[in-house]
């Protein structure tokens, strides 16, 4: 049977959604349909980011008076954790671990080269709006290091080379085909 | 009749090409007219050999790899639908590696084998045997069980299982009860509870239900990390599909006793893996930590007694249940009982996962399994358990996999993850990065986590570049007692550890 095929995919984070527009209404959605469970908030929060991209200044006043909570309750929630953004992003979010197994396998030096051929830091879109940098700590695929995501895909054993390969592949390919 | 080949879809799988490689043996069995079925299996967890194919025969499951996608044809040509052994990826009989045959898979012995998502594929190796035996016992002598196994908090903090909860259970009913799952896996080099919800799903779901019952809990909740997007969508439809069958829900297999179970998807956040952070973070608030006591067996989500346990901790439960705590206790040394999930990772020719007894010692994981460096330099360090743990150096790789054992070097065990580095390592910049984590991760509640993390970096550049470095390296040596004695938890009160053994075991490379 084919697995891949029967998985109803969840909305998983950071699919590198398209990012820029939004309305109050389509955050009103997303809080009215989540606000019921306890501790709503964060699955709030993931689903509007994914939703959008990230989480408008704008949302915020719109969930804190959904859970009755202050604007800086949520706010401080927003900064508290790494996942959550306040700035669109680009078409592909790449972390590039910076954790231990990574580093013994040349993770500082990828990490560098990564940087220079996007020619951005962490946090930073390039102007192309294709990619976004961020930092990891761990991917969990410690035993193939050093790994990258790209959106939601994990790659293992990356290098350099293998890299740039990766980011012309993906900075052409506008249409998958399957 | 088609002939099943194996193509597994775990994270490293995947990030090895697996997913080009099915459809790529799908594209030549067509053009050969050959009729074949593919599996989309599991991880058996070696994987330096992932993409791992194999193939169905007669005589059991041939494996070839690693397979990337490029060898594909090349395997074709050479008879890959026949399982031929004339190719260099030929590895013969899966299960008779030794690698794989030398393990004890208590908790593991399904991964790889199975298709995670089909309950008939997870019954068939004694699956939900356990749940069906608690639902015939008492709560109470379902924790005299876990009692009986030793079983240990297997996040790392080693605490006895059946004795949390036994707390929980006696804790008054009529009121709200929760089972939490800590799966915020963030320790470096560490991938087994990636590996259990990603190949065996169905062991968690049957752990918590069982733990549920164990403690009178309707409600559970696996607290995911947001790195984990393979596990999060394996999980959501296992979830789904154990709902529909009856064992999850509010009448478990007909009996009358429900338990609900719920991903809650984490925010990148290492502190969210500390117990009473987790639970701040699920009531939707700030990751910061509680002192202790109230335990959360007591008062933990949203006030209510709470069993917060690993990954592996609630994926031993089946087995222990199944075949008896006494079956699990057998195995192990000293204190420690049951078997470990090494997680071999870093710089190593043969990383992956290796469930064993405890009291292996190192050496041998390092050597008879790991076979040496990725780079075939010498090892010049090892840190077991974790970022916050201590790096060990050559002369202490022949200690036992014990908990108390490794406790006596000031090192630790932890989650079982083992990162090896070879000779071009620079222990300072290693010793700086613990530091430098911290001041990442830190949540920010207690000075000296918060503070000293900072000033932990600044003293250990300043002793790097030469400044006063005796001076400094006193006062390094002094910031690290007060972050281990002041902290509020085990963040800033662990840091030190990494930074503590490169000074007394590398020193030569902090003062470079």
């Amino acid at each position: 049977m084919h697995m891949a095929e029967q998985i109803n995919q969840p909305p998983v984070a950071s699919r590198g959604a398209a990012t820029g527009d939004w309305t109050p209404d389509m955050i009103r959605e997303e809080v009215v349909a989540l606000k019921h469970k306890p501790g709503a908030l964060l699955p709030i929060l993931h689903a509007v980011q994914n939703r959008v991209g990230y989480i408008p200044e704008g949302a915020v006043a719109i969930i804190a008076e959904a859970l009755q909570q202050t604007r800086a309750e949520v706010h401080g929630v927003i900064s508290f954790y790494h996942h959550f953004r306040t700035h669109p992003v680009g078409s592909k979010v790449i972390h590039v671990c910076r954790a231990e197994a990574c580093q013994a396998m040349g993770g500082r030096d990828l990490e560098a080269h990564i940087k220079s051929r996007l020619g951005v830091d962490y946090h930073g879109t390039t102007a192309d709006n294709e990619f976004t940098l961020e930092p990891v700590y761990c991917l969990g695929n410690c035993a193939c290091a050093p790994s990258i995501r790209v959106n939601d895909n994990i790659h293992g054993r990356m290098t350099p080379q293998k890299f740039d390969r990766l980011a012309d592949k993906l900075t052409t390919a506008t249409l998958e085909i399957r | 009749m088609a002939t099943k080949i194996y193509v597994p879809c775990d994270t490293t799988a995947l990030s090895m090409g697996a997913d080009e490689v099915a459809r790529l043996i799908e594209y030549h069995a067509g053009q050969k007219g050959v009729e074949i079925e593919i599996v989309r299996n599991g991880s058996r967890g070696l994987f330096w050999l992932e993409p791992l194919v194999e193939i169905e025969t007669a005589t059991g499951r041939i494996g070839y790899g690693p397979v990337e996608p490029d060898e594909v044809p090349g395997l074709v040509a050479a008879g890959l639908f026949d399982a031929r052994s004339d190719h260099p990826l030929y590895l013969g009989s899966v299960a008779d590696i030794p690698y794989l045959k030398r393990q004890q898979r208590l908790t593991f012995a399904r991964i790889g084998i199975t298709d995670p998502l089909s309950i008939a594929d997870y019954r068939a190796l004694g699956g939900f045997e356990g749940l069906g035996k608690a639902l015939a016992m008492t709560p109470q002598a379902i924790v005299d069980e876990v009692k009986t196994s030793g079983l240990r908090g297997r996040g790392g903090a080693a605490f006895p299982t059946g004795i949390k909860w036994q707390t929980v259970y006696d804790e008054p009913g009529q009121q709200q009860k929760y089972i939490v799952c800590n799966a915020d896996e963030g320790d470096s080099g560490t991938f087994a509870d990636r590996l259990a919800m990603e190949c065996d799903p169905y062991m968690l779901i049957e752990g918590m239900a069982i733990a549920g019952l164990a403690v009178g809990a309707t409600q559970g909740f696996i607290y995911l990390r947001s790195e984990y997007p393979v596990a999060h969508s394996i999980l959501e439809e296992a979830i789904s599909r154990a709902e529909s069958e009856g064992f999850l829900g509010a009448n478990i297999r007909g009996s009358g006793q429900a338990f609900h179970l719920e991903v809650r998807l984490a925010a990148g956040a290492y502190i969210c893996g500390e117990e009473t952070s987790l639970l701040e973070s699920l009531e939707g608030k700030r990751g910061l930590v509680r002192a202790k006591p109230p335990l959360p067996a007591i008062k933990g989500l949203f006030g209510q007694p709470t069993v917060v346990n690993n990954v592996l901790s609630f994926a031993a439960v089946p087995f222990i249940l199944d075949q008896g705590g006494q079956a699990y206790a057998d195995y192990g040394m000293g204190k420690s009982r049951g078997t470990l999930a090494i997680q071999l990772a870093g710089n190593i020719r043969q990383g992956g996962l290796i469930e064993l007894a405890f009291g292996v010692s190192l050496k041998e994981i390092l050597e008879d399994f790991g076979g040496g460096t990725f780079t075939g330099r010498p090892m010049k360090a090892v840190q077991v358990g974790g970022p916050l743990m201590a790096y060990m150096p050559h002369s202490q790789w022949d200690t036992p996999m014990d908990y108390e054992a490794f406790a006596k070097l000031g090192a630790g065990i932890g989650h079982g993850g083992v990162v090896v580095f070879d000779d071009t390592v620079d222990m300072g910049a290693q010793a700086r990065f613990a530091m430098e984590f911290c001041t990442v991760e830190s949540c920010g509640k207690c000075t000296p986590c918060r503070i000293g993390s900072v000033r932990g970096v600044e003293v250990i550049d300043r002793i790097r570049a030469g400044e006063n470095p005796d001076a400094n390296l006193v006062l390094l040596e002094e910031l690290c007692e007060t972050m281990v004695d002041g902290s509020l938890c085990a963040m800033g009160g662990m840091t030190p550890f990494p930074v503590q053994s490169v000074m007394k075991h590398f020193p030569e490379d902090l003062t470079a």
